[in-house]
């Protein structure tokens, strides 16, 4: 069970946290003007890389806020945790 | 030499020291006609099928590590084509009627045992949605069938039906010929059935990159082992598809996720089938072993750490532990994990890339293992023919773009 | 009654507290103090066990949780009855009742005894061979024979009647194992006063020096057996195994810590030497037979002889020597063993033999005699063996920890500390330099030499297992099953890594190591389970008016978490004319439903409507306060994901619902977009889904229910409409609304106030001729409305225009949730199954839900489906059935006769409008 330090709560136990995927994909503020391919690239396509990866938590038996989360896909270690429309360090 | 209880009473007699290798212990060639990146069960699978059906030999099986020794060799071995969908019924039924007679055609005893494999419902909900898989399935010619709680618990006594548990067992949807099958020799079978039909099973040797034309088309990989040539290369590598992906600049739809399994000690026989419930969450059957071999859903987060949560195991357990409560004094022996690529509608992707010449086969999710045969006779077509197979026609990537997904997830859709 | 094998002094047992116990039906005594094992040794008894596959005679090998073969049921009765269990780690208590496995008739006579003889037959990887022909028979004949012929232990057959207790707990020090090592690290650690957790998986574990120190937990009977990422660990207490009576008392604990650092002392595990015979019950490996006599005052035999390659082993010998044992002779297979142990040795007249081996043994149930390389035959009753120790680095490898190898000693050991993790003592490989061999001894001349016990593999299995070209351990692992049984080879797979490497010609590193898996040591599957059982298995949502209902007889029925009212069964009705019956009252009087279970969202603030047009397909912004419209919410992808009627309170204030089990989905949802998308948008979201009880008044007669107890609110309110107010008194939000077709009402009161309002309508409801109802009446009101469900008719690939909800999206919205994706080409085709009506040609018959739809009555096997049932009901109101589906270009097809598939051919039907009552819509009106 990992320890996800919360950026408004502190390090908290995994078991009070969702994940929500990948972090920064930026919904097309226009999704009318969006080509089928772009529209894709943002409902679907992720890059799930092997080793260092940011992605979102949502801290649902906490403050239930969400935030992005650096972490290493291969060791699980978390390398920063930070709040939204912050950028990745 | 062909195996058989004559080779096994001839080789006793020398001291079993006459069996020859299994396969070939190859070193790479400069170029191959295809290159498959994965000795898996579906990329070795794949390779056969070339060499048996569509005549092309000269191909290369690349694993970074030892054959079968991603999610061929940790999952829990079930079989079953009750699937939902027409897409889906056809292209796993297929893989189940070349399960019926894989140990012939491999010479290789895969164990296929069609001990039956039975669903339970718990709710209403999951009544509707059992009923609606049996009615697809019969339909689809798929053997499934509707049974009460006392037919479930004659067919597995081992079922807690009782009506006062916090979820009872209103039901279970049963397919007769699903069952199971010896993990290991699946890969072990395919990969001593290619490389006799002259595949090259390459194994310590990682794809370190995709090399592409200026125009655009691969023509071949580098690896640990040096640079080789394909004009055609497949990739059936699961839960590191996106990263081999990558290597060609193509972005996947897929995360990778780890997958628990565990086992138990060893115990005289209690269970001869398999059973499994999506609202309680696991699943169970008893190896030839005597293990009883317990699974789940994926971990929370994606991963690539092949190691799962205590509480994600614990709270498989729980469920194990309440449809089965004879269990609970036994004891887990081994816990391991998996890591397995998921698509957004957790069917997979078996087909062409938008890069020439660059096939993917991935996206099996949790059940994958079922599907192997059938998945290798599917992509052995594809990449000897440049077309899919009937089959895997409709399992392209391009069903992200035009929408026509086929969304196993959505049969356990819940609200009221 | 006499323990012929016990010293007459020493030992840690209690020899005040004799302590009787059964063995097969055999009775014994022991000491209080004893494990199964020394108790049964103390009485002469070695053989405690048959192998996995051949089925050979099997005595103890170790003292520990490495033990292979001595594995035993033990049962205090049908239902708490253990399989497995090592009977090293099995405590002795008055009266224990102890079983062998893996035998038929007796452990002394074992028919299955016949594998040994065919062991030929038998090698490994032997039946992925054979038994392929013809097909089918694997299943239906060979199998079941190898199942049977397979397994160790007997399951238990009843539910286990015990409780398991679970622990998470902090420390800023853990240590794992208690011997010398790790009490030396505690002390070291104690007086800073940090919190110190000890845990070792003996019973007794050297604490008493940790005793006086408040801030050490020290947790005897405890093994660590996981380590997970963020150094999180799961530790198995045994609480109440060692006791003749457990009383009621928890019989494990999980303890799972989260400890700022661990230190791992978890010692080494001696190894055994591969020589034929070497299984014989009565060879032992060195250290245990120490172990017996110091901790348990018990010698292993009269007459011993100690084969070894390790100086360890001499001190055993002279101990067993002073002991009272007679060591025949040492045998040593390094040319020259030197060291002060060795010259302890011949001092005390013991015969050492240098470059020395054995090569074969004898006796059936116990080892008679040895043959050495030299062709001597030594007899004896006990051989002690040492081939060197293994560093137990388990913990340290599932913690990621690298390994190395170390050629001088021929151990892996941790290549060092990882943040938050040391290793101390001898798992770290800090054992004094005593020598060890790996692989086969030199000189065999035949004869089965074993490396894994418990799975009885063979030297000869592996190295054949490397000729048919397994070449990497995993394979030779999972080929030879060497290291799979259920002790995780922890004394075999160093030899099975260095046979396999020499077969390969390999050096030892470079042909790798297995994977290290949690856990450690076996742990009960109860154990994780812990309280989440029966009740406790999932939490219970009941509605605020669950009592009431259960008091009115209700049937229930799992809704995600809820417990909701089904129907409401009336003397001796089944469900089905129960539904009938509550059904017609609605439409002819009115019924009283509870809706509690709808999610409730309270979306409030400045720019809440324009959230609402964001988040949901129907615009918001010219919804008039106090007016309601059903909303329709889909995921990005387009697909209808679900839905509700949604009230404008005030300008800047929303009272939004979601179906039953949607609403942890819905508003996970709002928040998502709200904080990650639409940051500056002024919003709040409350889920208020358990602060509002729902009562719904449904109707010819609902006003007139409600009349007598609204003051303050017109009821004359339209449909559609929301007020606040009073209703008996309770400070109310009322809706007009109606998911029956009839005059409808919502009474929202406070949760705590629900039973006070419920029972004031429900009174009123009586002389009105009025029933309560339940979700299956609801389902048919709805359905014959053709009110869809969102998840029975859809099931996320349904988008709104399938579902003729075509008027629920806002057109001139330039964006909301899902809009994008329905503009896709499989999302705009012409062919999409549509939401339609079925009406059955025979009126009587009710179509099965999920039933598939097809345009000839007899589709051939195979056949492409047109479209399924979604919903099917037997309508009382409409005296016929009725059925909803979603049918490929349905919307085209009206009045076409189709088919539907039942469990024995097809049933036809006419697509109708998804409407079967009622569509003008009159009836809302009252």
């Amino acid at each position: 069970m990992l320890l996800i330090p919360c950026p408004w709560c502190g390090p908290r136990p995994e078991l009070e946290f969702r994940h929500a995927g990948q972090a920064h994909i930026a919904r097309p503020a226009d999704p009318s003007a969006t080509s089928d391919a772009e529209w894709t690239e943002f409902l679907f396509l992720r890059s799930n890389p092997k080793g260092r990866h940011a992605e979102r938590w949502r801290h649902a038996s906490g403050c239930n806020r969400f935030f992005n989360c650096v972490r290493d896909t291969v060791s699980d270690t978390i390398l920063a945790t930070y709040k939204p429309g912050e950028a990745a360090p | 030499m062909r195996h058989s209880l004559f080779s096994i009473v001839r080789n006793a007699i020398g001291g079993n020291r006459g069996w020859p290798a299994q396969w070939r212990e190859a070193a790479p060639k400069p170029e191959y006609d295809i290159v498959i990146v994965g000795a898996g069960g579906h990329g070795l699978a794949t390779a056969y099928y070339l060499a048996r059906e569509h005549g092309i030999s000269n191909i290369a099986v690349l694993e970074k590590g030892w054959l079968g020794g991603g999610n061929t060799g940790r999952n829990t071995t079930i079989i079953r084509s009750n699937y939902l969908w027409e897409e889906s019924q056809k292209l796993y039924e297929h893989a189940l009627k070349l399960w019926e007679t894989l140990s012939q055609e491999l010479n290789y005893n895969v164990m296929y045992s069609p001990r039956g494999v039975m669903m339970l419902a718990h709710t209403v909900h999951d009544v509707q949605s059992a009923q609606r898989h049996i009615h697809a399935n019969r339909l689809g010619g798929i053997d499934n069938e509707w049974i009460t709680p006392e037919q479930a618990k004659a067919f597995c006594p081992l079922l807690n039906i009782e009506a006062n548990i916090r979820y009872p067992i209103l039901g279970a949807a049963l397919q007769r010929r699903g069952g199971v099958a010896r993990h290991d020799a699946v890969a072990w079978g395919y990969a001593r059935g290619a490389s006799a039909l002259g595949v090259d099973i390459i194994q310590n040797c990682e794809v370190t990159g995709i090399d592409r034309a200026p125009s655009g088309e691969v023509t071949g990989v580098q690896t640990t082992r040096g640079a080789i040539r394909a004009r055609r290369i497949g990739v059936v590598a699961a839960g590191h598809t996106s990263v081999l992906m990558a290597m060609a600049g193509v972005r996947m739809p897929l995360e990778s996720y780890p997958l628990q399994a565990l086992v138990s000690e060893p115990v005289k026989p209690i269970m001869s089938c398999v059973v499994m419930s999506n609202t309680v969450h696991a699943y169970m059957s008893q190896s030839d072993k005597g293990e009883l071999v317990i699974g789940a859903g994926t971990d929370a987060y994606t991963s690539y750490s092949q190691t799962g949560a205590l509480h994600i195991s614990a709270h498989t357990l729980d469920a194990i532990c309440e449809l089965f409560p004879a269990v609970r004094r036994m004891r887990m022996l081994r816990n391991w994990g998996g890591i397995v690529d998921v698509t957004p509608d957790r069917s997979p992707i078996i087909g062409k890339t938008p890069v020439p010449g660059l096939y993917v086969n991935c996206g099996w999710g949790t059940g994958g293992f079922k599907a192997t045969p059938g998945s290798g006779h599917v992509f052995a077509h594809t990449l000897a023919t440049g077309a899919p197979h009937k089959f895997n026609a409709p399992f392209t990537l391009d069903r992200f773009r035009s929408g026509r997904l086929i969304d196993e997830a959505a049969a356990a859709a819940v609200a009221h | 009654m006499t323990q012929p094998f016990r010293t007459e002094a020493g030992g840690q047992i209690d020899r005040s507290r004799p302590v009787r116990f059964s063995f097969d039906g055999r009775a014994y005594v022991g000491y209080a103090g004893d494990t199964l094992a020394s108790a049964l040794l103390a009485n002469g008894v070695h053989l405690m066990g048959r192998s996995y596959k051949y089925h050979r005679p099997r005595g103890v090998l170790s003292a520990g949780a490495e033990e292979p073969n001595a594995l035993v049921n033990v049962a205090r009765d049908a239902a708490r009855s253990a399989p497995n269990l090592r009977a090293t780690q099995v405590e002795l208590y008055e009266g224990l009742t102890a079983t062998s496995q893996n035998r038929f008739p007796s452990l002394g006579f074992d028919l299955g005894a016949i594998n040994d003889v065919c062991a030929p037959l038998l090698g490994a990887g032997f039946y992925y061979k054979t038994f392929m022909a013809p097909r089918g028979a694997w299943f239906k004949l060979y199998e079941p024979i190898i199942r049977h012929a397979a397994g160790l232990g007997r399951a238990p057959v009843a539910p286990d009647p015990d409780r398991y207790a679970n622990r998470y707990a902090h420390c800023d020090l853990l240590i794992a194992g208690g011997g010398p090592a790790g009490v030396q690290a505690a002390l070291e650690a104690a007086p800073s006063g940090q919190r110190i957790i000890i845990a070792d998986d003996n019973p007794g574990f050297d604490s008493a020096t940790l005793a006086g120190f408040a801030n050490v937990t020290c947790l005897p009977r405890t093994t660590v057996f996981g380590y997970f990422p963020h150094n999180f660990l799961g530790l198995a207490e045994r609480l109440t195994d060692h006791l003749a009576d457990p009383g009621d008392r928890a019989r494990e604990r999980l303890w799972q810590v989260r400890a700022k650092q661990v230190s791992l002392a978890t010692g080494a595990i001696e190894r055994p030497l591969v020589f034929a015979g070497n299984d014989r019950p009565g060879i032992m490996l060195a250290g245990a037979a120490r172990t017996y006599l110091d901790r348990y005052g018990v010698l292993v035999g009269k007459r011993v002889v100690v084969f070894t390659a390790c100086d360890t082993a001499y001190a055993a010998a002279v101990a067993l020597h002073r002991a009272g044992s007679q060591v025949v002779a040492i045998l040593d297979l390094r040319d020259s063993p030197g060291g002060p142990e060795v010259a302890a040795v011949r001092e005390a007249g013991i015969a050492v033999y240098p470059a020395s081996s054995i090569v074969g043994t004898q006796g059936r149930l116990r080892v008679r005699s040895v043959t050495t390389g030299a062709g001597l035959r030594i007899a004896c009753d006990a051989v002690l063996m040492s081939g060197g120790w293994t560093p137990s680095v388990h913990l340290y490898s599932q913690a990621r920890g690298k390994l190395v190898y170390d050629e001088e000693r021929q151990f892996f050991r941790p290549a060092g500390p990882l943040p938050g993790l040391r290793c101390v003592g001898a798992c770290n490989g800090d054992l004094p330099e005593s020598g060890g061999f790996l692989g086969v001894v030199p000189g065999q001349r035949g004869g089965p030499a074993f490396v894994d016990f418990q799975n009885d593999v063979k030297a000869s299995d592996i190295q054949g297992a490397v000729a048919e070209g397994f070449r990497s351990i995993e394979h030779v692992k999972r080929y030879t099953t060497t290291g799979m049984a259920t002790d995780q080879g922890k004394t075999s797979n160093m030899n099975a890594l260095a046979i396999a490497a020499q077969q390969l010609g390999q050096p030892l590193p470079s042909v790798g190591l297995t994977t290290f898996r949690m856990p450690y040591t076996p742990v009960t599957l109860g154990l994780f389970a812990g309280a989440a059982r029966g009740e406790l298995f999932d939490p219970v949502r009941q509605a605020p008016l669950h009592d009431w209902a259960q008091a009115a007889g209700a049937v229930f029925e799992d809704v995600g978490l809820w417990k909701r009212a089904r129907a409401f069964p009336r003397g001796g009705e089944d469900l089905h004319a129960a539904v009938a019956r509550e059904c017609r009252t609605v439409r002819e009087a009115a019924g009283l439903f509870d809706a509690s279970t709808l999610g409730k969202v309270e979306v409030v603030g400045p720019d809440a409507a324009e959230f609402l047009n964001r988040l949901y397909t129907n615009s918001w912004s010219k919804l008039a306060v106090g007016r309601c419209r059903y909303g329709l919410m889909l995921t990005e992808a387009g697909f209808v994901m679900d839905d509700g009627v949604v009230a404008r309170l005030t300008v800047d204030r929303f009272h939004v619902t979601t179906t039953t089990t949607g609403a942890p989905r819905v508003l996970a949802q709002m928040e998502d977009y709200l904080q990650t998308e639409f940051p500056e948008l002024k919003v709040w979201l409350t889920s208020t889904t358990e602060q509002w009880a729902v009562i719904a008044v449904q109707g010819p007669r609902a006003r007139a229910i409600l009349a007598p107890h609204v003051s303050d609110i017109d009821l004359a309110m339209p449909h559609m409409s929301v007020r606040e107010g009073r209703v008996a008194g309770v400070p109310a939000r009322l809706f007009r609304v109606s998911f029956t077709g009839e005059l409808g009402f919502e009474v929202n009161v406070p949760a705590g106030q629900a039973q006070r309002v419920w029972d004031v309508l429900w009174a009123e409801a009586v002389k009105h001729g009025a029933c309560a109802y339940g979700t299956e009446a609801m389902h048919v009101l709805r359905a014959e409305k053709g009110y869809i469900i969102v998840g029975q008719d859809t099931d996320g690939t349904v988008t709104p225009d399938d579902l003729g909800l075509g008027w629920a999206i806002g057109r001139s919205k330039p964006d909301f949730v899902g809009k994008r994706s329905l503009l896709r080409e499989d999302l705009i085709k012409a062919d999409r199954p549509q939401f339609v009506g079925l009406l059955t040609v025979d009126p009587v018959r009710v179509p099965e839900e999920g039933a598939q739809i097809v345009p000839v009555a007899a589709p051939a096997v195979g056949s492409h489906a047109l479209g399924h049932v979604t919903s099917a009901y037997s309508s009382a109101t409409l005296n016929r059935s009725i059925a909803l589906g979603l049918v490929e270009g349905g919307r085209g097809r009206m009045g076409e006769v189709v088919h539907l598939t039942t469990a024995s051919g097809t049933i036809p039907a006419v697509i109708a409008e998804p409407v079967f009552y009622d569509r003008e819509g009159g009836r809302l009106d009252g």
